[in-house]
């Protein structure tokens, strides 16, 4: 049980790592990574929204959906629920952590349509995971989410403060230093089968 | 049918009313009191977002002019009629707004000057400059492929005769010509008065400005013999009005041979 949830947790972060190894969620990737402080902030708020988010899509899609036939409406009814989570987490965002709310500027409301939230959501139902699995797949491409994101504005840091050519400067350097880091998560193929067997 | 049709409509109506109802509880819980005249002040704002007043945009200022107390005349293209809506907001005493204009220091249209090559490259002055400092002769003057005219917000800029030119009644002076100009050319001085400028940035001997440019200043210092005031200088070949001392007598736009000297 534990070893399986292992499993689940270890895939999610690293091996099938969500804007690494799936590509999705490219746009908070690039566009709040400038800063150590906001990629945190923006990894947890969209950690928070996963999980929200999975925790009240897996009831509604085998409570409700599957057992009336209606699954083909799942997308819309997901976004549905993402969109309230963030509105949600705006809100309280707006009034607990004004700093972080400014800082993190439209990529809050845009993780309604940050496709990784939905991409693990529509997974947890494809991949028939329990609801513990979902929260708990959910919970890996959130921290994964996280990592990638703390991970490369370090690497943008340094990037900036770099003699690039003029040609490479801005959006083309920081593009092939995302390359670069994603072809560097690809070393962790084979990590869990390699630990659990 | 039911099934089929009105059964989707029903649970998606519920979702959103619950999504509704919850969204509208935690927004009254969790409210955030905003200072009402902020969104007045931004109001009272010609929302150009120039960023000529030092802040990132119009509601960045006036949430500065409300919380931090900045001054309220800092916004060019709105000017007095903004400095004194926004002081009747707040309730201070109005500023003093004298009307800008920014102004090109360059003479060289196509009957002055003539060009040294053709530029095929991307038609922007930054792109001509980098290409052996633009196609012109004169290496100082306007390359006149239009980079100030297409930032301008108020489409105050166009480009006559080879060399851009300011309408000082449409211009508001928010600088981001000044900015974008690779030859810093543009300049913003105070309008309303008759104070007069060098129409020329050019650096070059007299002998070299002549070679390539009918209409520049050669640093022949007549100009500064005439002005009674201490206000003009020629400094590295070429020469300076001090706007602060300068009368508008006109002496010396009469007595400059290049009549590089003018009025705006």
């Amino acid at each position: 049980m534990i070893k399986s949830m292992l499993i689940i947790l270890l895939s999610a972060m690293l091996t099938d790592n969500f804007v690494l190894s799936k590509f999705m969620g490219i746009c908070p990737f690039l566009g709040v990574s400038k800063k150590l402080d906001s990629s945190v902030g923006m990894g947890m708020a969209v950690t928070f929204v996963m999980i929200c988010a999975t925790l009240c899509t897996f009831p509604v899609y085998t409570l409700l959906l599957a057992p009336m036939g209606l699954s083909y409406l799942r997308t819309i009814a997901f976004i549905l629920i993402i969109a309230l989570f963030v509105q949600l987490v705006e809100i309280i965002m707006k009034k607990k952590m004004p700093a972080l709310y400014k800082s993190l500027g439209v990529f809050l409301p845009l993780i309604t349509t940050n496709c990784a939230v939905l991409g693990v959501t529509i997974l947890n139902i494809d991949s028939e995971y329990t609801f513990v699995e979902s929260l708990v797949n959910a919970l890996g491409a959130g921290l994964g989410f996280t990592i990638a994101l703390v991970l490369f504005s370090g690497v943008r840091s340094r990037v900036e403060n770099a003699d690039v050519p003029e040609t490479f400067k801005g959006v083309p350097a920081t593009l092939i230093a995302a390359s670069i880091v994603s072809v560097s998560f690809m070393s962790f193929a084979g990590l869990v089968e390699g630990l659990f067997g | 049918m039911f099934e089929a049709y009105i059964l989707p409509v029903l649970i998606f109506a519920a979702l959103g009313c619950a999504a509704g109802i919850l969204l509208t509880v935690v927004s009254k819980l969790f409210e955030v009191k905003t200072d009402e005249r902020i969104q007045a002040v931004n109001d009272a704002l010609p929302q150009v977002n120039c960023g000529a007043c030092g802040y990132s945009g119009c509601a960045d200022y006036a949430n500065a002019v409300v919380i931090n107390g900045v001054a309220t005349n800092l916004c060019k293209p709105g000017g007095a009629k903004s400095a004194e809506k926004i002081a009747e907001i707040l309730g201070t005493s109005v500023m003093e707004n004298v009307p800008q204009t920014a102004y090109v220091r360059c003479s060289g249209n196509c009957s002055a000057t003539k060009t040294k090559m053709q530029f095929d490259g991307e038609q922007t002055c930054k792109a001509a400059k980098r290409f052996y400092g633009g196609s012109g002769e004169c290496v100082y003057g306007c390359i006149g492929l239009g980079d100030c005219a297409r930032v301008c917000p108020e489409n105050a800029i166009c480009i006559a005769d080879g060399l851009a030119a300011v309408n000082p009644q449409i211009c508001v002076a928010c600088g981001l010509c000044v900015k974008e100009c690779p030859n810093n050319l543009i300049a913003i001085k105070n309008m309303g008065n008759d104070l007069h400028v060098v129409s020329c940035s050019s650096h070059d001997m007299g002998k070299m400005v002549r070679a390539v440019c009918k209409n520049g200043c050669i640093g022949c210092k007549i100009c500064e013999k005439k002005c009674e005031f201490d206000a003009i200088h020629v400094e590295n070949n070429l020469a300076e009005i001090d706007q602060e001392k300068c009368t508008g007598c006109g002496k010396c736009a009469a007595a400059c041979p290049a009549k590089v000297i003018k009025m705006i």
